[in-house]
């Protein structure tokens, strides 16, 4: 998986999340979702460019809805980021590149 | 560093056009496509926050929006178009070659297509921002989903806030469509579809003047237009459609633009009152703002370009 953006469904969310020893970027998406195929690549470069530093994930709302639904996620794509088992930020829309890395750098200093 | 011979500002129908043609007449165009976002503002334009298109020629069972851009953009690519996957953030058409800022970054170009485009308008109500996400949404394709069995409002009259309240009964219980007028706005077949819709309903003379809900929309509060009384809609959801307005704040001082802010092109042409710079899409077109016809400008915009370029030998 190093490098690559790891596929998370309602079966393995929760272990992933919880057992993760580095932050977890989960991009919430789904495939009529315009800006969440803009995003794709931003998020695909950012796994390979960060690797071993972050793990970014995604989860498909329309299979596993139901863990969209326990974060309260009304709008996607959504990301929310989870350090240490714990959530920690929720960022709402698509935004480009430098943006999310800005507000990724609090989890990876280096990014 | 040589001067582009072409920079193009935007990646709608209109911009992707022009970068098909002008890369065909060997003009290796490079495209400043903007960045992703989930408002019209990002590239593919407006079309990316639309599902199905029903009315683009050669796609007799419909294309979604988003499919329709990344095949403009591939063909593009395929004759030599290059693209920055960012927004412009100055420029300088006083003098030639023209400057265009990436922020840091400087591209000159010997002409530029201006294709930015129209940008939807928001409310402007200061709960609007923090509740983005949390029930306000400026995507009613990336969000309907989430509104499956709920109450929820569409603020506006015209055809796309008709598409949009038409497309989120999909999944709502109802849709309130309120509009500061008594009457729509909107194209005839467009009305027709939505008075015939059960799920549809309609609040005539209001005007949405506050969101209630601190973590997320409980509500919004209407006033009415004519009477001035306020009252409460309880809904989870708000989609705003109330119209666009185009994205020419780079050109400011620099490019002749209407009152309205949209670019000023010589009547039948791309041609801007700059020798040089040319304008397409709904940029300059307050009056059609379809993707067929932001097309048709963008050919005409690369034809205008490519004759004045030749020219200037």
């Amino acid at each position: 998986m190093a490098g690559g953006v790891l596929t998370l469904t309602s079966a393995n969310f929760d272990e992933t999340v919880k057992s993760a020893t580095t932050p977890v970027v989960v991009d919430f998406w789904a495939e009529w979702c315009g800006p969440c195929k803009a995003i794709a690549p931003v998020l695909a470069e950012i796994a390979t460019e960060q690797a071993g530093k972050v793990t970014v994930a995604k989860l498909n709302v329309d299979d596993h809805g139901e863990v969209a639904q326990r974060y309260g996620i009304m709008s996607i794509p959504t990301l929310l980021v989870f350090h240490g088992g714990e959530l920690r930020k929720k960022l709402v829309g698509a935004k480009p590149k430098a943006a999310l890395l800005a507000e990724l750098a609090e989890f990876v200093p280096s990014a | 560093m040589a001067a582009h011979e072409v920079v193009i500002i935007g990646s709608g129908p209109a911009g992707l056009t022009a970068a098909i043609y002008t890369a065909r007449a060997s003009l290796a165009p490079l495209v400043i496509e903007g960045e992703p976002s989930s408002t019209s503002d990002q590239p593919g334009g407006q079309l990316m926050l639309t599902t199905e298109v029903e009315n683009f020629p050669g796609f007799p069972q419909g294309v979604m929006g988003p499919e329709l851009m990344l095949k403009f953009r591939e063909q593009a690519e395929r004759f030599g178009a290059t693209f920055v996957t960012e927004k412009a953030t100055a420029v300088d058409l006083a003098a030639r070659p023209f400057k265009v800022w990436v922020r840091d970054t400087l591209h000159e170009a010997r002409a530029v297509i201006v294709s930015t485009g129209a940008r939807s308008l928001m409310l402007g109500l200061p709960e609007e921002t923090r509740l983005i996400g949390h029930g306000v949404s400026t995507c009613a394709t990336c969000d309907g989903f989430f509104f499956r069995g709920q109450h929820i409002a569409v603020v506006g009259g015209g055809d796309s806030a008709i598409e949009e309240a038409t497309f989120l009964t999909k999944f709502a219980e109802t849709v309130t469509l309120v509009h500061r007028r008594d009457t729509l706005r909107a194209s005839k077949i467009m009305r027709a579809r939505a008075t015939a819709n059960p799920k549809i309903r309609f609040a005539w003379n209001s005007r949405v003047t506050r969101i209630l809900g601190d973590a997320k929309v409980e509500g919004v509060v209407l006033t009415d237009t004519v009477s001035g009384e306020e009252r409460t809609l309880e809904v989870t959801g708000l989609f705003v459609a109330i119209g666009h307005r185009p994205s020419t704040d780079l050109f400011v001082g620099q490019v002749d633009m209407h009152d309205n802010g949209y670019l000023k092109t010589r009547p039948g042409t791309s041609h801007t009152n700059v020798p040089g710079v040319f304008a397409c899409g709904d940029v300059q077109d307050s009056v059609y703002r379809q993707a067929i016809t932001a097309a048709g400008s963008g050919c005409m915009a690369a034809i205008d370009c490519e004759r004045w370029l030749e020219a200037q030998h």
